[in-house]
């Protein structure tokens, strides 16, 4: 049984903007939520990156993406693709607040048989589009998606349906990410966008100084992209990245990419404050101060 | 050849001094290894391939700057469409064909067989072989079919993607194998990596009562004293040799094994669970080969059988015109004959 229930882009009829600004902002305070609990089951982990990429996630999941919760094999579905595995917590937490899998289950993360392992895998989770991990095979995959939804909607079987992929500033080290660039500029694949999460930290410290990728506006540019960097934390600037994107996605034409700098911890001070880590360890009893702090910076600003 | 590389040559490997014949040229990349005068068949893959997307609307075509030397630009001639180039970009290659099997097509990415086993590996393993996708990798240049050197010759392709779960490898012997082959792989579900031969390539089994079957090795001819196991290239050699043997008064079998993974291990040990004279024979690398795949099928069943292998050292190979180092390596008719002959004493 099919049940149309997709979510489209830019927003819904009848919303205002600050409707829509608020709405996203309180999907992304949820995913928050859910990441700190997912952290908890485990006492440390990738926490950091997804308080960090929580706003890029829910204006992906409740403002971008066509999908159908209960059918996430759709045809036509938009495709997210999660390179870094490792931020499969902040996905997970996003599958939740889409409805994609149920939030109870959100606790088994990293647990034995569990269909949240702590490295994101197609092979594990209903809405899990590629295996990642192994950095910088997300954005080639994408091409290949693109390149065969185009072929396909050209002979009448496919669909328009765009293709997402998200990737850390770490990823740009690798030289497959440049092939990746070039072979989406070559080919012209103007359905596919990649956000790029600048948090500038690596697993060996600071990016600038494990291997320098900027300027990377320039270096994108380049490539033949057209290019944003925006706020990655400011859900306002996001939305109208997105937007930007969206009006210039087209089966034919110039890839996008959205640069999104974002501040690893966001939303818990505790953690934003904290020596910045790439395997964030916790104490037991910092769970209930973070929660806390998330809850109070929300409330009343992104709350509902 | 200049001074130094030969008398390099000559120190190194004890071979004849300078003079003594005229030295042959390493000449084109893909040097044709059929012999002279050999019916052969002109890219049997590229046009295997266009046959099958004739009546497979998913098959597509891709290549990493490699098309005119894999025979995928017959496909591309065929099928502008349905094929895509990637740029000299393995690991795009790779990764997009991966995308490609995501949305539903069958794509066959060709490179030479070095880049595909060891530049993207990786995303072999983890984007087409972990999901479990039907990509089907086309690797030119198996084993020593180029003069070229260590650079081009993937000796050690076998033994690099044979720990690769869920991948199908193919070593084909000749055209016949491919034409049959082609269609085949497209039909099964999963990865599978084709040992590719291009160009010009001997026609040797249409003689034979054979049909390639994925996952099957068949009896060739049956012998009394002498069982070759043979794979690839390799198997036409062994059939010469056989013939040449039999003018020693030698009666020997061949057992071509083409799929050698998975392996038929049951057809192959029932031949070899007997008193004759067993030897593999193989385009690859003794290590991690057909001769590993046999002996552990061998061990596995107890059967306590000495196994000679015919196959290249555990060494980088020389540069070369390929009649001199298949002769240097011990792939070469002559060589294979001599070899049978000293151990049967």
């Amino acid at each position: 049984m099919v049940v149309v229930q997709d979510q489209f882009t830019a927003g819904r009829v009848g919303e205002t903007v600050k409707d829509r600004i608020e709405r996203v902002a309180a999907a992304a305070n949820r995913i928050r939520h859910h990441a700190l609990n997912m952290g908890e089951v485990q006492g440390q982990g990738y926490v950091g990156q997804a308080l960090g990429a929580a706003d890029m996630l829910a204006a992906v999941y409740a403002d971008q993406l066509r999908y159908r919760a209960n059918d996430p094999e759709w045809e036509g579905r938009d495709r997210f693709l999660l390179s870094t595995g490792h931020y499969a917590i902040g996905h997970y937490a996003a599958l939740a607040e889409a409805g994609i899998i149920p939030v109870e289950e959100l606790e088994s993360y990293g647990s034995d048989d569990s269909r949240l392992p702590m490295s994101g895998m197609s092979t594990y989770t209903p809405g899990m589009e590629i295996s990642g991990g192994s950095l910088g095979h997300g954005l080639s995959i994408a091409v290949g998606i693109a390149l065969g939804l185009r072929h396909r909607a050209q002979s009448g079987e496919g669909s328009s349906a765009r293709v997402y992929n998200f990737l850390s500033d770490g990823e740009l080290d690798e030289g497959s990410t440049w092939e990746a660039a070039m072979g989406a500029h070559h080919h012209q694949l103007g359905n596919l966008t990649a956000l790029v999460d600048i948090n500038a930290l690596q697993a060996d410290g600071k990016t600038d100084t494990v291997l320098r990728t900027e300027p990377a506006t320039e270096k994108w540019e380049a490539f033949g992209w057209y290019t944003q960097r925006v706020d990655g934390n400011d859900v306002g600037a996001l939305l109208a990245a997105f937007d930007n994107a969206a009006a210039r996605a087209t089966a034919v034409g110039r890839p996008s990419v959205i640069l999104c700098d974002t501040k690893v911890g966001r939303g818990v001070p505790l953690l934003e404050e904290r020596e910045k880590a790439h395997f964030m360890r916790i104490e037991e009893h910092e769970w209930q101060l973070c929660r806390k702090q998330l809850t109070a910076g929300s409330t009343g600003k992104a709350g509902r | 050849m200049s001074t130094v590389t030969a008398s390099k040559g000559a120190a190194s490997r004890g071979t004849a001094p300078q003079g003594a014949a005229p030295k042959l040229k390493t000449s084109a990349m893909i040097a044709s290894f059929a012999d002279p005068g050999q019916k052969t068949s002109s890219a049997p893959f590229g046009h295997a391939l266009v046959k099958a997307a004739e009546a497979d609307p998913r098959i597509v075509g891709l290549t990493a700057d490699l098309g005119k030397y894999t025979d995928m630009h017959i496909f591309a001639k065929a099928f502008p469409e349905r094929f895509f180039q990637m740029g000299m970009a393995e690991q795009l290659l790779f990764g997009a064909a991966a995308g490609l099997a995501e949305t539903g097509l069958v794509p066959f990415a060709s490179t030479y067989s070095v880049f595909a086993a060891r530049r993207a590996y990786d995303f072999l393993c983890l984007d087409i072989a972990e999901p479990n996708l039907n990509v089907n990798i086309v690797g030119g240049l198996p084993g020593l079919t180029t003069g070229y050197g260590p650079s081009h010759q993937a000796t050690e392709d076998m033994a690099i993607f044979r720990g690769m779960p869920n991948l199908t490898i193919v070593d084909p012997c000749d055209s016949v194998d491919i034409e049959q082959a082609v269609p085949q792989l497209a039909a099964s579900d999963g990865p599978t990596y084709l040992r590719l031969l291009r160009g010009n390539v001997p026609t040797v089994l249409d003689e034979y009562d054979y049909t390639f079957e994925l996952g099957k090795a068949k009896v060739l001819r049956g012998g009394n004293d002498v069982v070759f196991v043979s794979s690839g290239l390799m198997t036409m050699r062994a059939l010469q040799a056989a013939e040449a043997l039999a003018a020693h008064k030698v009666d020997v079998a061949v057992v071509h094994a083409p799929t050698i993974k998975p392996f038929d291990a049951a057809t192959v040990l029932a031949e070899l669970n007997t008193d004759r004279l067993a030897v593999t024979l193989e385009n690859h690398s003794v290590v991690g080969g057909l001769f590993e795949t046999v002996a552990s099928a061998v061990v596995s069943a107890g059967l306590g059988k000495r196994v000679v292998p015919v196959a290249l050292p555990d060494e980088f190979l020389d540069a070369g015109a390929l009649p001199t180092l298949h002769e240097r390596y011990g792939l070469s008719m002559q060589r294979i004959v001599a070899k049978v002959l000293a151990e049967l004493g």
